[in-house]
């Protein structure tokens, strides 16, 4: 009789773990699935500015954005991630990449080794990316210098470092679906929502997220806990913009002044540097979307501790 | 013109000087970053064509953000790091140095951009910039943004 149950318990494992490795496979973007395609650099530059790669990216503590050689040090919930080498250095970068590998890397968060990515690097966002910008995007970031020296493993505590769980997290958070354009909304619009949901990845931030990291859907841009534990990020919806106008909006994404003549502060100065980049057409764009955004509250800040 | 200038000088710098006789630091800084945005909201109001080009409005900003600039250093003792609405973030008491660096480069970028920022209204606009990347750097590492 006991043997008989483990048996059945050992066979019950077996199947557990095939059927666990089976919806953890990672799924990757095959080349035959990419036509012809010439790169547009400067399209490429743009996007890069967009997806603001430089700022996880490029080495710390030196001033020049294009050397992407990677090892900022990003604090979560779930442990402490290394930013990876993305210079074009063909050994510890990603110079010697295919199309395909990097379009897999963004949309699916696969590697090339066939590993998933931990979601820290965007690619929730990234999805949305289409694929001619993402091969102009991998063009120009292949004229960026290559930077030799591969970095650190990251430090997760079990069972976060398990990899393949990612494949489980993916089920859940990363949906595949297309962004497709709404023929109800101008073209200005849409580039604005392509921008913020894809490249731009804003949702990553002014969004807040479940005990296992996925943004709460329904709550989308407002706000919430700084991901790396250090103050808030602010409610982006009309509940909070409703007395900004798009220029408004449009002058801060290019100087880094509020409405109000305040000065945005932690990483969205960062972002600044990089949407300040962008053409003066798609930041309008961009602000076209966001003032669009229908007035959510979203979660409370916590209570301050009495002294 | 110029004594108009000493006499703004003089009235933010006493009126301030003795609010902070009285307070703790806390609410001293979050009075002078507040008086600082008052004074910031006024100037934008004139690149914005908003309101009409003042030159004393200018002396008076500047004069703010100077004083700001000189009371910063001594306005975060060990014993301020929490309290009221506060969004000191702790890495100031981590990289002391650093901070009152930036406080003296944000001094020096307000009186280099003081003279061109009163002298007309395109003068504005090209100083008023260069003043507000000065107060991001240290808002960028220093300032808890809000949710």
């Amino acid at each position: 009789m006991i043997r008989r149950l483990i048996l059945l318990a050992a066979i019950a494992a077996v199947l557990g773990l095939a059927a666990f490795w089976y919806l953890t496979a990672p799924a990757s973007v095959p080349a035959s699935a990419l036509a012809a395609h010439t790169p547009d650099l400067a399209n490429g530059k743009e996007m890069f500015y967009a997806s603001g790669c430089a700022s996880c990216h490029a080495v710390p503590k030196q001033p020049d954005k294009t050397r992407l050689g990677g090892g900022l040090a990003l604090n979560s919930p779930f442990g402490t991630f290394y930013v990876p080498n993305i210079s074009s250095d063909p050994k510890d970068g990603i110079g010697a990449w295919t199309d395909a590998q990097f379009i897999t890397a963004l949309t699916k968060g696969t590697s090339p080794e066939g590993e998933h990515y931990y979601p820290a690097f965007p690619y929730t966002s990234y999805q949305h990316i289409r694929f001619d910008d993402l091969r102009d995007l991998f063009a120009y970031l292949k004229t960026l210098p290559p930077v030799p020296g591969s970095v650190r493993d990251h430090d997760l505590p079990f069972p976060f470092n398990i990899r393949r769980t990612l494949g489980l997290w993916k089920l859940l958070f990363l949906d595949g679906k297309p962004l497709p354009p709404d023929p109800s909304r101008s073209a200005q619009w849409n580039r604005g929502a392509y921008l913020v949901n894809g490249p731009g990845h804003c949702t990553e931030c002014h969004s807040p997220r479940n005990a296992l990291g996925g943004v709460i859907a329904s709550l989308r841009f407002t706000g919430g806990p700084s991901p790396d534990g250090q103050g808030g990020v602010p409610n982006i919806t009309q509940y909070k913009l409703k007395s900004w106008s798009e220029a408004d909006i449009a002058e801060t994404l290019e100087s880094g002044m509020t409405a109000d003549a305040d000065r945005v502060g932690g990483n969205m100065v960062e972002v600044v540097r990089n949407i300040s980049q962008l053409t003066a057409a798609d930041r309008m764009a961009i602000a076209a979307y966001i003032k669009s955004l229908p007035a959510v509250e979203g979660h409370k800040p916590p209570p301050k501790k009495p002294e | 013109m110029f004594v108009r200038t000493i006499l703004a000088a003089l009235a933010v710098g006493l009126s301030v000087g003795a609010v902070i006789a009285q307070q703790d630091p806390v609410t001293t800084r979050e009075d002078l970053m507040k008086a600082n945005n008052k004074h910031a909201l006024a100037v934008v109001r004139m690149m914005r064509g908003q309101a009409p080009f003042d030159a004393t409005a200018v002396d008076a900003a500047f004069a703010q953000w100077a004083d700001t600039a000189q009371k910063l250093p001594s306005l975060f003792p060990d014993n301020s790091k929490t309290g009221g609405d506060n969004r000191a973030s702790p890495k100031i008491w981590l990289n002391k140095k650093d901070f009152d660096a930036k406080a003296a480069a944000f001094a020096k970028a307000v009186a280099e951009n003081h003279d061109k920022a009163k002298s007309s209204l395109d003068g504005l606009r090209a100083a008023i910039p260069v003043v507000g990347k000065a107060c991001d750097n240290c808002h960028e590492d220093y300032r808890l943004s809000k949710q």
